[in-house]
């Protein structure tokens, strides 16, 4: 299911915070309700980890990870690094990048299997997030935009992009992806949709000022309605046992 | 309401790069989730419009002042702007208006709605676009009202208290003892419509006055008056009131326009400085025409002369003798003796005839004249008797042995054949003035004007030169006789019809059925 939530006053909930399948960071806040409210939707699932990165609170922006690494950029301290490879499970990589693009967020989008990047990281970079998130690495462009990590948030199920994106765009990007896309807003109308909204293959969580209509796109095409933790290993080994019998 | 979307262009067409066909996708209305292409707000257009409305804040009522009398529209601080109800003028006013609340929006359309002339209410219809939400252009329509409230405009003011307040007068003036030229006068300035801004007309002894509301109105006309006759004015202002402290004065204009005393037809005996001046004419001459130049003609040598008003003010003479102190001869015999020659367009041929007076047929006289086309033995003329006159003028003395003929003649006369026809009505008729007649005169000065009046018809018939630049209407109540009149070749002058025009008049009860101008 998604969730709508404020981080203080502030919609864009995908900037102060970081959801993956393996785990969850959220920025310090002045008050714990942001933080409550992932605790009370994961804390049985996964960790949820507060920190910050480089003393900054736009921890969305700055990081890119899925279940198998976590990215951070160079100006994240040893004392954060430390931090997060205490809290974060022990099969997680947490890797510091050297990449002169120091918003991994805007420039990274992945799942954990394929990641889009913006067209101008190092080849040095590209090889870190092959290695450390065990994904396939595409340079890419969402409607001209090259912030790809901004402009687009996928799961392993489904992913939201731009509302420009051409049809061609689309069908390219979900033969990339594998998974199915659709265009849409987050936010009454936000094109920004990475940073109105974080998401895994059993959640979402969204700005409050996301309308009825753009959830409904959302738990739709990230399959949420039917997604459980468990559900996802049910399906999985339903479907293996389709292929073999 | 329309939605207008911006979208980036590709500058990669105009390099003629291979560029990926690109179809726009669609997304749900954010809102109302309808299926629509994506745009800056990423909302329907009904949505947007429930979302925002950018005619909020901008008035909808507004206040203009209106002239009822001119039909102006007051244009702070002070101007009044003219203009008729639905015109262009009108518009461009009721906009500018609001000017302060447009500078908010962009005003793309404006246009009026009708509203009933009476109910003091106009009604404008604007479009107006404005951006709203990340870049969307919205654009709207919506009905601004103006209440008319009714203020007179100070010049209407002022009218009303008082319509004949009057800031400027001319006094035309002739120092003459009839009123033909400004017979004359009258229909020339209404063929020129030169009189019509004149609040006021009023006849006066030996002229005219007329009276303007604008100094500017009267300038015009004394120009007008320096263009057509031979002319002198003089100006005075009046102090009526004044204020120091905004340094404003008021003051009344009088123009004193003097005509010159020469008449057309009047005798005149130069003085010696003037004939010398003109190559020694004369000294006695005729006066042929009046201009804003006097025609001079010499009728023993058929010589001319054009008097400027300046070297006629410079000695300002006056006529020897007048048309009224013409008489009437007999011609019994004419000889010509010259080829015809022209004076100011005019035809004329000069000829010795002999005449007698017809009061007295004792003295026949054999003199020189020039009206050789028109005489014949047995015609009547009228002429200057000199030898039966008295004169007593100062140039005249001035000349020592001055041979002075004993007639000289100016017309040919047609009183005898006219008199079968008195009484008749004219096939034409003549505008007047609204003037307004001098009361203090008896009843005697009113035939006596008019005999003259009567006089300047004949004259108009008689010379086509004359009624050239007049305006002469055909006149409704004639019918022409039912015998058709034979002509014997010499009959009395008339107009032709063709050169009348039909009179327009729009009365209520005939709908302009014959008022067509020629």
């Amino acid at each position: 299911m998604a969730t709508r939530l404020q981080f203080e006053n502030s919609c864009e909930v995908g900037v102060f915070s970081k959801l993956t399948n393996a785990y969850c960071l959220v920025a310090i806040g002045g008050s714990e309700n942001f933080y409550s409210a992932f605790e009370s939707e994961l804390a049985d699932v996964i960790p949820v980890i507060k920190t910050s990165l480089g003393g900054t609170r736009i921890i969305g922006r700055l990081c890119a990870g899925n279940k198998n690494g976590l990215l951070v950029p160079h100006t994240t301290t040893d004392q954060e690094l430390q931090h997060l490879r205490n809290s974060l499970p022990d099969q997680v990589v947490v890797q510091r990048i050297e990449e002169k693009l120091s918003a991994l967020g805007n420039c990274i989008a992945c799942n954990d299997h394929v990641a889009l990047t913006h067209t101008d990281l190092d080849r040095e970079t590209e090889e870190i997030i092959a290695d450390v998130l065990g994904v396939e690495v595409f340079r890419q462009t969402i409607a001209g935009n090259i912030l790809v990590g901004s402009y687009c948030a996928f799961s392993n199920r489904g992913g939201l992009v731009h509302p420009h994106t051409s049809i061609e765009d689309l069908d390219e990007l979900s033969t990339l992806l594998q998974v199915p896309l659709v265009a849409g807003t987050i936010n009454r109308g936000s094109e920004v949709i990475a940073a109105g909204m974080t998401v895994n293959d059993w959640t979402a969580f969204c700005g409050s000022d996301t309308t009825a209509t753009e959830l409904s796109v959302i738990e739709s095409v990230f399959k949420l309605r039917e997604a459980q933790p468990t559900a996802i290993v049910d399906e999985m080994r339903k479907s293996l046992i389709d292929t073999y019998v | 309401m329309h939605l207008f979307i911006f979208l980036h262009e590709l500058v990669a067409m105009a390099a003629n790069m291979f560029v990926v066909p690109q179809t726009k996708g669609t997304v749900l209305c954010c809102k109302c989730g309808i299926l629509m292409a994506p745009n800056p707000a990423n909302m329907c257009v009904t949505c947007l419009r429930s979302e925002v409305d950018i005619t909020e804040g901008l008035r909808k009522h507004a206040t203009i002042m209106h002239c009822p009398e001119c039909d102006s529209y007051l244009q702070p601080p002070r101007t009044w702007l003219k203009a008729q109800l639905e015109s262009k003028e009108l518009l461009t006013y009721c906009v500018k208006r609001l000017e302060t609340d447009l500078k908010k929006v962009r005003l793309v359309n404006a246009e009026f709605i009708w509203t009933e002339p009476h109910s003091k209410r106009i009604k404008v219809k604007l479009k107006v676009q404005k951006e709203v939400l990340n870049g969307a252009i919205l654009e709207q329509s919506y009905v601004v009202e103006y209440v008319l409230q009714d203020h007179m405009c100070e010049s209407c003011t002022r009218f009303q208290a008082n319509p004949d307040q009057w800031v400027a007068s001319v006094q035309l003036r002739q120092r003459v003892s009839h009123r033909r030229t400004f017979f004359y006068l009258e229909q020339l300035i209404l063929k020129h419509d030169a009189a019509v801004h004149a609040i006021k007309i009023k006849q006066m002894d030996q002229g005219i006055d007329f009276f303007f509301a604008n100094k500017s109105h009267a300038l015009k006309f004394v120009e007008f008056l320096d263009k057509v006759a031979p002319t002198k004015r003089r100006e005075s202002k009046q102090l009526v009131s004044h204020d120091p402290k905004n340094n404003s004065y008021n003051y009344k204009y009088t123009f004193s326009v003097e005509i010159s005393p020469i008449c057309r037809e009047d005798l005149i005996c130069l003085p010696p400085r003037v004939a010398v001046s003109l190559g020694n004419l004369g000294p006695l001459v005729i006066c042929m025409k009046v201009t804003n130049n006097i025609a001079l003609l010499d009728p023993c040598t058929p010589r001319q002369c054009f008097l400027d008003p300046d070297q006629y003010w410079r000695y300002s003479f006056k006529s020897l003798l007048g048309s009224r102190q013409l008489v009437e001869y007999d011609v019994f015999n004419v000889e010509v003796v010259s080829p015809e020659f022209n004076v100011g367009g005019s035809k004329y041929v000069m000829a010795d005839v002999e005449v007698a007076r017809v009061t007295d047929y004792g003295k026949l006289f054999y003199v020189r004249t020039h009206l050789g086309h028109i005489l014949k033995p047995g015609d009547r003329a009228l002429g200057y008797d000199l030898y039966g006159a008295n004169n007593n003028d100062n140039e005249l003395d001035k000349y020592q042995n001055l041979v002075i003929p004993e007639v000289i003649l100016i017309k040919k006369s047609y009183e005898e054949k006219r008199q079968k026809k008195r009484g008749k009505p004219r096939p034409w008729k003549l505008k007047a003035l609204d003037m307004e007649l001098d009361e203090s005169k008896g009843r005697g000065y009113e035939e006596k004007m008019n005999t003259e009046y009567e006089e300047f018809l004949r004259d108009l018939e008689e010379n086509p030169e004359l009624r050239f630049n007049l305006s002469l209407y055909r006149n409704k109540d004639y019918q022409p006789s039912e015998m058709a009149s034979v002509s014997d070749g010499d009959d009395v002058p008339s107009v032709p019809l063709e050169e009348l025009l039909a009179d327009l008049e729009l009365s209520e009860e005939e709908g302009g059925d014959d008022s067509m101008k020629d």
